[in-house]
């Protein structure tokens, strides 16, 4: 498991195409998002490579819309929040955008769901919501 | 043909401690084989055993006798009184590796070992371990499809892949599924297996197919379909609807039930009780009334019955 970093963000919503889609869970709204979608919410990237996410620690702000992209470094891997019902399927070169707006604290795990390796039980992140 | 006496020679589990394991389960369209007044024996009824779950190539504390435990199962299999038609392995026949060229040998090794099973009607299937870095191309290389069908004594048996693409068993596969079961009448006795549960056993620790529930759909409209499955290390049984879904206890290491910790860790290795939760299951198919006698076989010498 990598040590924490500061995720990195960006103001616009340029790059990457929709691929996929998951699912909309209690306490968030989440939504595919287009090119051509605009204005002002935060991206915040999220590479997978076996067996971890990097950043593995993610910090949002309850209420504040943010977009995150996923990308994959080396292979299929899958990215479920459960708490969230948030879940995507991340392959390499394909990156991955959903939408979140977290309306209540906490720290929500998000972990690998499709099978990638021996170290796959172990790949897991954690966002946190605060005030 | 199979008779009475035979039913229980085969119930002897020689290499087995000796003790039928009947699971008891209530509501389940199953009978308890050690029973001798069961129904009567026709020449469609036969036996086959299932194994699973070996992770062969497997070094660590789960289990430290990995290197005898599936030996000491085929010798087991190989002491039952009475052959099985058939077995079935249903799934990570090896342990993961993400070292390709390893993967294949450990593939031809679990093949070595297995090689010395009397009954020589063996049938293969991948786990995720096999399978799921390559979808399956090492896996195809030793032991060949990794969905297939055969039929024995009036049995339809379908063997799903649900592994190969961690994502589930795919459109493509859906439909080749339903292509074979077009050509059954809805009478027709049907047996599916695969590796990890087709229904959502528990999700979270990615116990259940994620399109599996597709499958059963097309699977309901069939008065008599039974599955058996591997993965989760232990033996359960479910329904959904009338279709009823057994897993088996694996050769490796048992794993906790179902929801029952934060992670699917292994039970941890208990040297007063080598081998306590893995085993082998025997399975006595009847035509009349169309039903399948399970047996749960432990390895652990002793192991009882309950």
């Amino acid at each position: 498991m990598s040590s924490p970093r500061v995720f990195k963000l960006k103001a616009t919503l340029s790059a990457a195409k929709i691929v996929g889609l998951a699912v909309v869970g209690i306490g968030l709204a989440m939504l595919a998002v287009s090119q051509s979608m605009s204005g002002g919410e935060r991206v915040i990237k999220i590479s997978a490579e076996r067996y971890e996410y990097s950043p593995a620690t993610v910090t949002l702000k309850k209420g504040e819309a943010v977009i995150l992209e996923l990308t994959s470094e080396d292979r299929l891997h899958g990215f479920h929040i459960k708490e969230l019902g948030v879940r995507a399927d991340v392959l390499p070169g394909q990156p991955v955008r959903v939408r979140i707006v977290p309306d209540k604290v906490g720290t929500f795990p998000f972990t690998c769901d499709l099978f990638c390796g021996s170290g796959h039980g172990d790949m897991s992140g954690m966002i946190t919501v605060t005030n | 043909m199979i008779n009475n006496r035979q039913r229980r020679e085969f119930l002897k589990l020689a290499g087995f401690g000796g003790v039928v394991f009947a699971s008891s389960l209530a509501g389940f369209p199953r009978r308890v084989l050690a029973d001798s007044s069961a129904a009567a024996i026709s020449p469609q009824d036969f036996h086959f055993v299932q194994m699973t779950d070996s992770h062969w190539g497997y070094e660590g504390p789960n289990n430290p006798d990995m290197q005898v435990t599936l030996p000491k199962a085929v010798e087991a299999v190989n002491n039952l009184s009475l052959d099985p038609d058939f077995i079935i392995f249903t799934g990570d026949l090896t342990h993961t590796t993400d070292d390709p060229y390893e993967r294949r040998i450990r593939m031809k090794e679990f093949k070595q070992i297995v090689s010395k099973l009397k009954v020589k009607n063996v049938h293969f299937m991948p786990g995720e371990h096999d399978a799921g870095l390559d979808f399956g191309t090492a896996y195809q290389e030793a032991f060949g499809d990794t969905r297939y069908t055969f039929e024995h004594k009036g049995v339809h048996f379908i063997a799903l892949d649900n592994v190969s693409d961690p994502r589930g068993l795919g459109d493509q596969q859906l439909a080749w599924l339903e292509t074979q079961l077009k050509t059954l009448d809805s009478a027709a006795r049907i047996v599916v297996f695969s590796h990890r549960p087709l229904f959502d056993l528990f999700p979270q620790w990615e116990w259940a197919t994620r399109d599996g529930g597709k499958a059963i759909d097309l699977l309901m409209p069939f008065a008599n379909v039974t599955a058996f499955y591997g993965h989760i290390h232990q033996e359960n049984h479910h329904m959904t609807g009338h279709i009823a879904h057994h897993s088996a206890m694996s050769l490796a290491w048992p794993l906790p039930a179902p929801g029952s910790k934060p992670k699917p860790k292994p039970v941890p290795w208990n040297p007063a009780q080598p081998y306590a939760g893995l085993g082998v299951r025997g399975v006595t198919a009847t035509a009349s009334p169309v039903a399948y006698d399970l047996l749960e076989l432990p390895l652990a010498k002793g192991a009882n019955a309950s």
